[in-house]
């Protein structure tokens, strides 16, 4: 039996989060950057984390990336993820910097590997907005 | 006068059971209370100081376990930062006693993972009410894929193969089954490991460790005061906290809040590794004790494969590592920090039979708490016998 698609649930938003949710509605990976010193931050927050400036602007990154780690999940009891098993979790380390945990979709489990080149890759959910994923580039 | 070497932990105590569904956390936790007092000779009125953390405590738990205990103690930490909790609430502790803050501090965990059915490593995740979690939560990270992605890490950079992880589950059951109160007594093979099923790669079931009830506690005053109970003191000779995340900046997965707390540790008690004759490390999973070693620099990164095998980190080794067997064979409920303290404590003073690590003086313990691979804590206590 092929395991079923996850079925991702509409992101609870804040008004630091909405602009990086309503970005990956659009198929656009944005990004958070410190206008006093210049830092690119993930995940979005009210002030920079580097600096505590409230300056921050948005950006729309490349959406590149190069897988840092993963694991082929193969036992997971809550029921959003059980009937998933076997699903590639992960974190990538975007062109820009910041490092995302997110899944690796479009390839077989057993072909993904560490420093493998990606791209970002969105699921639309409720309210425009969306879940960003990753498949081979 | 330095904070090292001035305070000792004078009582502790394991609770010998592994299955308690008739028993609830505070019960565990006043029981082991009454055994640590016990062990080190003092009452319960002797109390005021308390620590405590467990997988259920939340706003005003500390207090709500000190009214449990009917007892008014003048210093209150119910720090929670996982497993290594009660690691860190020593040091805690520590610093209490020697700024005059309290006098006999007791530390405390209970927990009826087991008969509660928590599935601590492969139920947890997914959530997403909270925003600020909902960066991770569509992913499903299990407890064992965040340890996974270490493990996997470090295969990739060093070439670490599962057969070196398993050979850290086959010595932690060899010890378990010299330790009459451990849960997985029965010897295993690094083929038993191979051929348990995959649970996240490259972990397999035996990878993991076991979920049990349980519960412990310890008394920490200050060596003066502990001299004159019951039981040889144990020095508190070095300290150090950490945290890490995956945050902005994040360096290297392999590198783990044990690189921090453990220099620190060792700086603060002027001490170097070859003086240390055993570790009591957290082992929720092989890979966990592998970078542990490495981070506290018992051996350089990447070397861990090649220095948990040949026996060195089992009994008669030159670095034993849990002879009690760990959280991988003798028990763990949930979150396991006490238990590396209760046995570096009961090594430290001798006597343990066909597990006693020959005239151990100093003792490493390090609690790993969260997730090795996301957001994480670590502990480091350096010991010794008085």
């Amino acid at each position: 039996m092929s395991p079923k698609e996850i079925e991702y649930r509409t992101p609870s938003t804040n008004w630091q989060t909405l602009a990086f949710w309503e970005g990956c509605g659009r198929g656009e990976l944005v990004l958070q950057r410190c206008q006093d010193c210049g830092i690119v931050q993930h995940r979005p927050r009210g002030l920079c984390a580097s600096c505590l400036s409230s300056s921050l602007d948005h950006f729309v990154a490349s959406g590149r990336a190069k897988v840092h780690t993963f694991t082929i999940t193969h036992q997971n009891g809550m029921p959003a993820f059980r009937d998933a098993c076997p699903y590639v979790l992960a974190y990538v380390d975007l062109e820009e910097g910041p490092r995302l945990m997110t899944h690796i979709v479009g390839c077989a489990p057993e072909s993904v590997f560490i420093d493998m080149a990606v791209r970002a890759d969105f699921v639309i959910t409720d309210k425009d907005l969306g879940i960003p994923r990753f498949v081979p580039a | 006068m330095s904070l090292s070497g001035n305070v000792a932990i004078a009582g502790a105590y394991e609770h010998p059971t592994r299955w308690a569904p008739d028993k609830s956390e505070s019960l565990i936790m006043a029981e082991c209370a009454r055994g640590a007092l016990e062990d080190a000779g003092l009452e319960l009125s002797d109390v005021d100081g308390l620590f405590a953390a467990s997988m259920s405590m939340g706003i005003m738990g500390v207090a709500n376990l000190a009214e449990y205990l009917n007892i008014k103690p003048r210093y209150l930490d119910g720090t929670n930062i996982g497993g290594s909790s009660f690691v860190a609430h020593v040091s805690h502790a520590a610093a209490a006693i020697h700024a005059g803050l309290c006098e006999v501090a007791l530390v405390l965990y209970g927990s009826t993972a087991a008969s509660n059915a928590m599935a601590i490593g492969t139920g947890l995740g997914g959530g997403g009410g909270d925003p600020e979690a909902a960066f991770i939560a569509p992913y499903g990270m299990t407890t064992v894929g965040s340890y996974a992605m270490v493990a996997q890490r470090h295969a990739h950079l060093y070439g670490t193969r599962p057969e070196q992880l398993a050979e850290i589950a086959v010595t932690m059951r060899r010890h378990a089954s010299l330790n009459p109160e451990a849960k997985m007594q029965k010897l295993i093979t690094v083929d038993d490991v191979l051929e348990s099923r995959i649970i996240s790669t490259p972990l397999h079931l035996l990878d993991c460790c076991i979920i049990s009830d349980g519960g412990g506690a310890l008394i920490v005053t200050s060596l003066e005061r502990a001299r004159d109970l019951a039981k040889t003191p144990v020095v508190l000779q070095g300290c150090g906290e950490a945290v890490c995340h995956q945050e902005i900046g994040a360096p290297d997965l392999l590198t783990i809040a044990a690189k921090q707390s453990g220099e620190q540790a060792f700086a603060m008690a002027g001490m170097s590794h070859d003086e240390v004759d055993l570790c009591t490390i957290y082992d929720s999973f092989t890979i966990t004790l592998l970078v542990t070693l490495e981070n506290l620099g018992f051996c350089k990164p990447g070397e861990g494969g090649a220095f948990v095998g040949g026996g060195r980190i089992g009994l008669g080794g030159a670095l034993p590592v849990n002879p009690d067997g760990g959280g991988l064979s003798s028990n763990h409920p949930g979150m396991r920090g006490i238990f590396l303290v209760i046995e570096a404590v009961r090594q430290l003073r001798g006597g343990l039979g066909p597990r006693q690590v020959e005239g151990a003086e100093v003792a490493l313990v390090h609690g790993t708490g969260g997730t090795l691979g996301s957001l994480h804590s670590g502990a480091t206590l350096l010991l010794s016998r008085d």
